[in-house]
Order: structure tokens, then sequence, then C-alpha cells
């Protein structure tokens, strides 16, 4: 379970987190939308400790995160698995080595032994034989598949997502979808995804979180999504100009 | 109005005063982070070599011509400078002391400093922007350790390998001016090498390279991970390192030559 209470961060003269607070249970999957810019990735990168709050906790199943040093933190990511906006695959690296990088890095395994499990991870994502292919070849929608064999390639019991179906078509946005909802399935994984496109959020959420002004101001199921009253997540859900959601 | 003026320009100087002292510290802290990391770094012995070819061996050509046409010119320049007053049988001797001494060191700093600041900048700037340094502390690897050290030693290591080549490349540009158009002999060329080739001299040399071997790599690496912004951070970040590398050289050039020469190659 990750637990975000009281997380407030300034970036400069804006207050881009202003209190947050949320809880993700073991083995869901939380949906993280909001408009653009309201500070959704930031929340994300504090939950893997690559941004500190100013204030406020997180707890990892039960474990502290916030303050906690480097060489701790560690061991904490290390349960983790993130897919970052643009893939971030390492553009030195070809595909093989970018999704068996950590598992070199981190474990004592045989050479044959890590290039099964990046050839294994790479059929799970639907790219088997792409080991040698530099990243700088692969299409958007290749890339982010890449990217998430890379980050289930250790088997981690969390998989952040940060806008996973930006700037794909619909068809790839689907495809990847579908990966990242049976992949939360096979693994049992409990899954954050941050994004502002409702037709992936509604596939892959069993919870919605709208995040406005620095604050989370609903959390609930995509059905109590769909029927609340509330004016912010009518408006972001409806997608209108027209609303309390200043434009 | 003049009072604003100076108050305006009071600030603006004590900002940028606290700025560059925070620059300073940030530097430090890296360089803390290197010698930190630096023997779990060198446990991936292969990103070093890799970065040792790199910042070494893609240098080559480039120091080859620097190297070879300051060799030249020193030939031209000194042999115009002795006239009548200094026979030329002294013009080897010449060319080797400035060379190993000053020129070797200091140039080819200056041509690896400007290739391989800009691009370890470059490189590691991208890197910044598109989140992949994100991604590598995402999993549980560290930036320092798996960027910084490999890239940092490496340019340590090599430069003054490449100094070497360089300062001998310098005296083969030399050697060839001053038998094809100043009129030395071979024989009196070698043999001002000879007489006037002192162990300490090359040492010496050698011995700055190392340090501007730490500041190149470490600019380069401190402006790449400095870089804020897209495309046009990088470029900053470039211009940034390639100009802190070559100050950085030319002002420790100076301190190492006095710590050098006044008291540990004094006598």
């Amino acid at each position: 379970m990750i637990r975000i209470r009281g997380l407030k961060k300034r970036l400069g003269s804006k207050q881009v987190l202003d209190g947050v607070d949320l809880e993700i249970r073991t083995g869901e999957s939380v949906v993280v939308m909001g408009r653009s810019g309201t500070g959704k990735s930031v929340l994300l990168k504090h939950v893997i400790g690559l941004m500190a709050p100013d204030e406020g906790s997180i707890e990892v199943d039960g474990q502290e995160i916030v303050g906690i040093k480097e060489t701790e933190l560690n061991q904490v990511r290390k349960r983790f698995g993130m897919l970052f906006q643009g893939a971030a695959l390492f553009d030195s690296l070809t595909v093989g080595e970018n999704v068996g990088l950590a598992l070199r890095e981190h474990l004592r395994l045989p050479e044959d032994r890590i290039r099964a499990r990046v050839a294994e991870r790479l059929s799970w994502v639907g790219l088997s034989g792409v080991e040698d292919m530099k990243p700088a070849s692969l299409s958007g929608g290749m890339r982010k598949r890449v990217g998430l064999a890379r980050a289930i390639a250790m088997d981690p019991q969390f998989i952040l997502y940060d806008e996973p179906t930006t700037g794909l078509d619909p068809i790839m946005a689907d495809v990847i979808d579908q990966l990242i909802r049976s992949l939360q399935r096979k693994l049992g994984v409990t899954t954050v995804v941050v994004t502002h496109d409702m037709v992936s959020a509604y596939k892959l959420a069993d919870r919605l979180a709208m995040l406005h002004d620095g604050q989370m101001v609903f959390v609930g199921t995509p059905e109590e999504t769909r029927g609340t009253p509330n004016p912010l997540v009518r408006q972001f859900v409806e997608g209108s100009s027209q609303g309390p959601i200043a434009v | 109005m003049q009072e604003d003026l100076a108050l305006r320009g009071a600030r603006y100087i004590r900002r940028r005063t606290f700025d560059w002292i925070a620059e300073v510290g940030r530097v430090a802290m890296l360089l803390g982070d290197v010698f930190r990391f630096g023997m779990p770094g060198l446990r991936s012995f292969g990103l070093v070599v890799q970065q040792m070819s790199s910042i070494g061996v893609g240098s080559l050509w480039l120091v080859f011509v620097v190297s070879l046409f300051t060799g030249a010119v020193a030939a031209v320049q000194a042999a115009y400078q002795f006239s009548t007053v200094v026979p030329l049988k002294y013009l080897g001797a010449v060319i080797l002391r400035s060379v190993i001494i000053e020129l070797g060191p200091v140039l080819t700093a200056l041509v690896v400093g400007g290739r391989v600041g800009a691009s370890i900048a470059a490189e590691l700037g991208t890197m910044k922007v598109t989140e992949q340094i994100d991604a590598l502390r995402a999993m549980a690897i560290n930036p320092v350790r798996y960027l910084v050290v490999p890239r940092v030693v490496a340019a340590i290591v090599m430069l003054p390998v490449v100094t070497v080549f360089a300062n001998a490349i310098a005296i083969f540009g030399g050697y060839v001016v001053a038998v094809t158009s100043i009129g030395v002999s071979t024989h009196t060329y070698v043999l001002g090498l000879k007489q006037f080739f002192y162990l300490k001299d090359l040492y010496s040399g050698l011995l700055k390279a190392v340090f501007f071997g730490g500041i190149i790599g470490t600019m380069g690496c401190y402006y790449g991970f400095a870089t804020e912004g897209g495309a046009e951070g990088v470029g900053h970040a470039t211009t940034r390192a390639v100009v802190a590398s070559c100050v950085l050289v030319l002002i420790s050039d100076y301190v190492l030559a006095n710590v050098l020469f006044r008291f540990i190659f004094a006598s």
C-alpha cells in the first residue's frame, strides 16, 4: 500500500502540491487525472523518491520514504517500476541493454539468464526479437512498450505510469492500455497511472483520483466518477471549457 | 535615479556573487560524490574503457593536427627570436622544453576540453531533459556512479596519454620545419633534444594533464547534470562547460606552475 498524506511541494513561485492525500491499496490500479501542469507527474516523482516534498509523508507498505537516506530509498525503488512520459530509454544502449540494465546492475545473474529474462519481458509487451535495435530507430508506441518491458524487468510490486498513452494514436493507446491492465492482473502489481486521457483512465482504473489546484478534489470508482455531482470532475470528464476550472 | 541605479548594480553583484559561491559549492559536492562512488564506479570497468576510447582515441586526430602545427610554429618563432643572439643548435632544446612543460599539456587540454567537455555536457544534458537520469535513479542506479565516475576517471587517465602523443607530434612538427626551412640538421636538432631533456619537465607536464583531465571531466558532467529546459538548455550547458573548462585549465595551469616549479621541482 502507498499512503500519501499532506504532501506539499512548491516549485519556484507556484505551489504545485498543496496538501495531497491519497491511499493506493495493494494490487489496485489508481488513475490520477487532472489538467496539464497540475502536478500529476510531480506527485508520481515524489512516490518513487525522485523529488523530495516540502512537507508531508509518503509510506510504502508502512515504510516512510520521505527524508530517508539514498541507500535506503534505493532499496524501496527496487520494488518499483516506472514508465516515463517519453519512455526515457537510454539512447546509447540497445533495447536489450535497456531492458536488462537493472538486472545487470542489481542481480548477480549469469548472462544467459539475463538475456532470457529480457527476451521474456519483451515478448510480454509484444516485441520479440528487437533486442539489438537502438531506441532511435523505434516508433513512439514501440518506445513505450520497451519502456514498459524495462519497468517490469525486476518483477516490481508497484508500477508507476506517467502519461502512458500521450502522443500515441488511439489504436496504439488501446494496445498500451490493455498491456497495462494485463500486466497488472498477471503480476498482481499495484499500479498508479497519471493521465489526462479519459478514455484510457476509464479502461485502467479501479479508482480514479482528480488533482486540481494542488489537492485531490475527488477519489472514486469509475461508476462514481461518471455519476459524481462534483462540478470540477464533471467539467474535466466532459472536456468542457465552461465551468469552475478556469481556462 | 543614480542612487536607484547604484542600488540595482549592488544587488546584481551580490546576486551573482552568491550564485557563483553556490555553483562552486555544487561542483564541490559533485566532486565529493565522485570520490565517494569512485571505487564502486570503477566496478563497471567496461564503462570506463568505453569513455577512455571516446575521450582519448576519439581526440587523437584533432590533437595530431593541433600539435603538429604547434611544433611547427614554435620552431619558426624560436628561430626568429634567436636571430643572431642564440645559436640554432638550441632550437630543439627550446621546442622540447616549451612543448613538454607548457604547450603540450595546455593546448591538449584546451582542444580536448572543447571537444570532450562539450560532448559530455551535451550527452548528459540531453539525458537530463529527456528524463533518462530520472529513469536511472528510479531503477536505483546512482547516476554519479554510472555516468560521472567513468567519464571523470577516463578523462584523468587519458589526458596524460594524449598529452604524451601531442608532445611527440609537436616535437616532430618542430623538427620538420627546423630541417626543411630553417636549415638545422637532424643531428643538431636531436642533440638539442637529448642534451636538455629532463625527466622532471615531462613529469610536471603530465601531472598538469592529470589535473586538466579532472577539470574537463568534472565540468562537462556538472553542467550536463545542471541542464534545465529543452534544446536551448542543452546548448547553454555545452557552452558553459567548454568555457568553464578552458578558464579553469588556464587558472590551474598558473597555480600548478607555481607549485611545481617553485616547490616540487625547484632544484
